[in-house]
């Protein structure tokens, strides 16, 4: 019985094949996207605990040079013999490959994932022409470079290991090294390290700038991205189940009349779904992977820009993330189909098919009730919330309130347009819109999400863009930037360049703890340079001659937020020098602290510092001249010159890369929508024949009904986009002014631009229209005998 | 990869076919001791790079003012990748070094590890300097040094001066270390007066005592078939010193050798088979069964005694674990010394 039971439920989807289609295809690309963005992450993770357990990265004490330049080998010596118990890093790009040059001897973490399995290899790794350990992504790369390179397991993306002396030797760093790792257990009787190695500076572990801790946020921004396409797809297949299981009615009374237990027949539907949903998952995961592969370079990219983690740019496939991905696919179903069988287990034997509009006011007011729920949820979130996981909550507060309170706000503008209706038809059309709202609601709400979304993203984006060109153009004023190597080198090139420029700035910088909070103390001469270009988020009148004075600092804006400092706030950037902030300046380049000191008195805190880069203003049309001049008379190499443009254009390239992943999400979740949009329609306008019978019978044509389905999908895509533009103005500003702030340590200025809505807006239609010309032409195209047969038919 | 790994790798795991930490392995390029060769002071005192390796090994016996025994150790190994010498990091002399501090309820024992040609391990014979990072032994020459060492949890500042001549071991100091013939060149001043402050995590200690320094090199000391030894350093209230060890081997069989240093200032070496060593008592340290009671004789000069741990938990936790610890003798004749356990993996 169970069989033949089965047998009648199954007959369903072969007579609703699209259905069956929208149900598959639904689950499939939530699945899709969620788990795309697993991927991305799981492989952004793996990359990252690769490079910790390779470089101890994060584990470890590390000793710097305050002054950020390479370290002679000996103050290595000189701590090892002082009780330090420290091991060098040479680090440098070579080939494009970053390479790690490390002590096996002395190495707190060893060489990472890299065994010398074989004896013989020791001696070849620490003498001779030595070895480089590189994973297969990069070993060709290295080929040439005339040491052995052996291929090895386990290593970070884009990442070589050899020993120190042979990335000294590859990298042109002889005698000097990039920085120290310090062992954990140090031992008693050390040396202080000021009397040893005053130029370093010891960064514990905690205070490093974890690559992990950084990019989380933007993981952050991938999941909430995935979880938003996924539950778009989840509403699709709510929909679609919903549906099918109202059809199934007349099926399920006559399976139950016929002696089949409810039990039974509510397993076998159980049964029917999960096998669906298993099928669906697959798909979805197959195709997650295949969004992932295509996503992954630009995020490896990203990353690799803004923090300089590395990350593989192939997908591993990985066990757990196949489970995850049937396992989301499975509990999604769940989710979209318990509302159905709770109703189906609570169907009366003998129960007639429910109206279409029977409660559906009463559900509205439910929804519109959660909706305020979750729409002030969001507001207390907004007032006392805090940190990136309350700032994502709010989002998803905000959207999903908005989405459940639209069916609500539909409503009320349609009965609003009913006021307005001349004629039967018009009073029919507004009517008959309302009644179908609730079979459509879903989709519209897709639809709202999808764009809200759109918006919010496309605005904060381009939002970031304007500050962020705009901020290169203030901040990188000097048209060449040099860089030098050591103290010697710096002073002849000043006196090189000084008659062939208008000006010479120097940048100098240590690094310190300020407010508590690690970063960075800047130099800054007293130049036009400064003055002109400079824009300030707050500052003192005159904050230029103030600083200048050494009366005050410049915080950036991370700081002041950080550690809450307002101007007048007094900031120790020394040991006994606390000085009042007198400016507080956007940050957009980096997230650390920042402050700004001018020279003389940077020079008179820090004397040892040397400065080894400068800024060289001169005429744009000189530039050439000067560049070739420093290359073939001072005979400095050329990757020590960078000038102004190439830097901007590597900045606005890594910016570009940040977003390509966003905007890309963005645009599949718009079409998940439109998706959505159609599917209903489409499975409405079978369910639509009994209601329409009757007007055609009434003498309007089939022709001039189909229009009037078109004209109601615009409206109502109108009506979404009219609820979508406010939210999504709304998602900006939490996006600018509250998840940036809280992700990086600074708040963008929001701009607004109404072509891109209106040209949303304007896709929104034209995806409606296409989603009810289908549909339409189909009613267009119904032989009148079927629409006869409603009143035969009709029970 | 950690630095144990490596270590286990530069002086090769114990292979039962390799003799132990790889010290049976062949000797091509490097320079093997020959019979007759005459000590050059005090240039021997430094390092030998074309040989494969050597060591600088103090054991000291100490008393606390309070009477409690204590044990130290300073050593300094030095592994030759290649018969070579030079400057930089690719330099293929590698150091070890391993320091201890003994209590009659704790074992403090600590590792470094350094690259020779950068300056941050090394030997100077005059003035004598041995040095690896932080620890150094050194004096203007072998009668009187300073001696120093640290680790997380102990530290030590001692200073040594010679009550006696060196002594040559074995042959005029060529000791035969199997019945085949492998040899290394050993030389020894086991007449250090000692004094100085154990930093340990209870306090500071003021101790006295006499240490023992074992200077040796070779470049294949130990055969294919031998598995590790029992090495015993023991000074007697007469006066009197011996050196002795068991050389153990796969076919269990042991290849022995002894230097009898007499209070009257004459050495006598003793061949295979004239020392004796057996054990006695078993204890588990580190999870190892290891001898901490053994009885030895050398029946020609009338001893007979029982060597006795004074903590049988003395296990070099480092990267090629030994067992190195201060023991008590009892029996014809009394006294205190150092024993010194491989290859009971």
């Amino acid at each position: 019985m169970k069989r033949a039971a089965l047998v009648a439920l199954m007959s369903h989807w072969r007579r609703n094949p699209l259905q069956l289609f929208t149900l598959l295809a639904g689950l499939a690309l939530a699945t899709a996207l969620w788990s795309g963005v697993q991927a991305i992450n799981a492989e952004a993770r793996a990359s990252y605990d690769a490079a910790a357990a390779t470089l101890g990265e994060g584990q470890f004490d590390q000793l710097l040079s305050r002054d950020g330049a390479d370290i002679p080998e000996a103050v290595y010596v000189a701590l090892r013999r002082g009780g330090w118990l420290v091991s060098p890093v040479v680090e440098g790009r070579l080939e494009g490959v970053r390479l790690v040059g490390l002590d096996p001897l002395t190495a707190p973490g060893g060489l990472g994932p890299v065994a010398i399995t074989d004896g013989a290899d020791v001696n070849a790794f620490l003498t001779g022409d030595g070895q480089i350990f590189a994973g297969a992504d990069v070993a060709e790369a290295l080929a040439g470079v005339g040491v052995p390179v052996v291929v090895a397991d386990g290593l970070a993306p884009g990442t070589a290991i050899t020993d120190v002396g042979v990335a000294q030797r590859l990298l042109g760093l002889d005698g000097v090294i990039s920085r120290m790792i310090a062992a954990q257990a140090q031992p008693l009787g050390q040396r202080p390290l000021e009397e040893v190695a005053p130029g370093l500076m010891l960064r514990a572990a905690e205070q490093e700038n974890d690559v992990g801790r950084l990019t989380d946020s933007f993981h952050l921004n991938l999941t909430a991205f995935g979880f938003l396409a996924f539950a778009v797809g989840i509403f699709i297949v709510h929909g679609a189940i919903g549906l099918a299981f109202e059809q199934r009615r007349p099926v399920v009374r006559t399976l139950r009349a016929l002696g089949v237990p409810l039990s039974v027949v509510i397993g076998l539907m159980a049964v029917e779904l999960a096998v669906l949903a298993l099928v669906a998952g697959v798909i979805g995961v197959a195709l997650g992977y295949v969004i992932a592969g295509a996503l992954l370079p630009d995020v490896a990219a990203t990353l690799r820009g803004l923090y300089g983690a590395d990350v593989a740019g192939t997908l591993t496939l990985r066990a757990s993330w196949w489970l995850s991905g049937l396992g989301i696919a499975m509990g999604g179903t769940a989710l979209a189909a318990t509302g159905a069988l709770w109703g189906l287990a609570r169907m009366p034997l003998l129960a007639q098919s429910r109206g279409a509009t029977l409660g559906a006011r009463w559900r509205a007011l439910v929804l519109g009730g959660l909706s305020a729920i979750l729409l002030g949820g969001a507001g207390v979130l907004l007032v006392w919330g805090s940190g990136l996981a309350a700032a994502f909550v709010l989002l998803g507060c905000l959207l999903i309130g908005a989405a459940l309170g639209l069916p609500l706000v539909l409503d009320l503008a349609l009965a609003l347009g009913a006021r307005g209706a001349r004629g039967v038809l018009g009073e029919w059309f507004w009517a008959d819109t309302r009644a179908q709202l609730p079979g459509l609601s879903l989709a519209l709400a897709a639809l709202l999400l999808a764009m809200a979304a759109n918006v919010g993203v496309s605005t904060m984006v381009s939002s970031f863009r304007l500050t962020f060109t705009g901020f290169l153009d203030q901040r990188l004023a000097s048209e060449l930037y040099v860089m030098t190597e050591d103290a010697a080198q710096a002073r002849a090139l000043e006196a090189f360049v000084e008659p062939r420029v208008d000006a010479v700035l120097p940048l100098m910088m240590v690094e310190g703890v300020l407010a508590g909070v690690p970063g960075s103390v800047f130099a800054a001469r007293d130049h036009a340079t400064y003055r002109d270009n400079w824009r300030f988020l707050e500052a003192v009148p005159e904050v230029w001659d103030v600083l200048h004075r050494g009366a005050g600092v410049l915080i950036n804006e991370q700081l002041s937020r950080r550690a809450r400092l307002a101007l007048g706030d007094g900031l120790e950037i020394a040991p006994g020098t606390v000085l009042p902030v007198i400016g507080i300046y956007g940050d957009y380049g980096n997230t650390a602290a920042q402050v700004i000191v001018t020279e003389p008195l940077f020079r008179s805190l820090w004397p040892e510092v040397y400065p080894l880069r400068f800024g060289l203003r001169i005429a744009p049309d000189k530039v050439p001249g000067l560049t070739t001049a420093l290359i073939e008379e001072f005979a400095l190499p050329e990757g020590q010159i960078i000038n102004q443009g190439s830097i901007k254009a590597f900045s606005m390239e890594v910016f570009e890369r940040t977003f390509t992943v966003t905007t890309a999400l963005n645009v599949l979740t718009l079409a998940v929508a439109g998706f959505a949009m159609l599917m209903s329609l489409l499975t409405l306008a079978g369910l639509r024949v009994p209601q329409l019978a009757p007007v055609w019978a009434l003498g309007l044509t089939r022709r001039g009904l189909g229009w009037i389905e078109v004209g109601r999908a615009v409206l109502l895509a109108a009506l979404v986009a009219v609820v979508a533009l406010p939210l999504g103005l709304a998602l900006a500003w939490v996006l600018l002014a509250v998840v940036n702030v809280e992700a990086f340590g600074w708040r963008l200025p929001m701009y607004l631009f109404p072509v891109d809505y209106a040209r949303l807006g304007l896709l929104a239609l034209a995806a409606a229209v296409l989603a009810a010309l289908w549909p339409a032409v189909q009613l267009a195209r119904t032989p009148p005998a079927a629409l006869l047969k409603v009143f035969s038919n009709e029970r | 990869m950690n630095a144990r790994v490596l270590v286990l790798v530069l002086w090769p795991g114990v292979a039962a076919a390799q003799g132990f930490a790889g010290l049976g392995g062949d000797a091509d390029g490097f320079t093997l001791p020959e019979r007759g060769h005459v000590f050059d002071f005090p240039s021997d005192h430094g390092p030998h790079p074309d040989f494969r390796i050597e060591w600088w090994y103090l054991t000291a016996n100490l008393t606390g003012p309070d009477g409690t025994p204590y044990g130290l150790q300073w050593t300094l190994f030095r592994s030759a990748l290649a018969p070579e010498t030079g400057e930089g990091w690719t330099a293929p002399q590698v150091w070890m070094g391993h320091a201890a501090v003994t209590t009659p309820d704790q074992h403090y024992a600590t590792e470094r590890l350094a690259r020779g040609g950068i300056g941050q391990a090394g030997v100077k014979a005059a003035p004598f300097e041995a040095w690896i990072d932080d620890w150094g032994m050194a004096g203007s020459d072998m009668e009187a040094l300073t001696l120093t060492a640290s680790g997380p949890e102990f530290r030590y500042d001692m200073r040594l001066t010679a009550e006696g001549p060196l002594v040559l071991q074995g042959e005029d100091g060529y000791s035969v270390k199997s019945a085949g013939g492998q040899a290394s060149y050993y030389y020894s001043q086991p007449n250090y007066s000692i004094e100085g402050t154990l930093v340990l995590p209870e306090g500071e200690v003021a101790v006295t005592g006499s240490a023992w320094l074992d200077r040796e090199w070779s470049s294949q000391p130990l055969a294919d078939d031998q598995t590790g030894w029992d090495w015993f350093s023991l000074s007697f209230d007469s006066g009197d010193k011996l050196m002795g060890f068991r050389l153990r081997q796969v076919d269990e069989t042991y290849y022995t050798s002894a230097t009898w240093m007499g209070a009257d200032g004459v050495v006598i070496p003793f061949e295979d088979g004239a020392f004796g060593a057996e054990p006695l008592a078993e204890a588990t340290a580190a999870g190892r069964e290891v001898p901490v009671r053994w009885r030895v004789t050398l029946p020609d000069k009338g001893l007979d005694v029982t060597v006795t741990a004074i903590n049988p938990n003395a296990w070099m936790d480092v990267s090629i674990p030994y067992w190195e610890g201060p023991v008590t003798v009892e029996g014809s004749h009394a006294g205190r010394g150092y024993l010194e356990m491989t290859g009971y993996e």
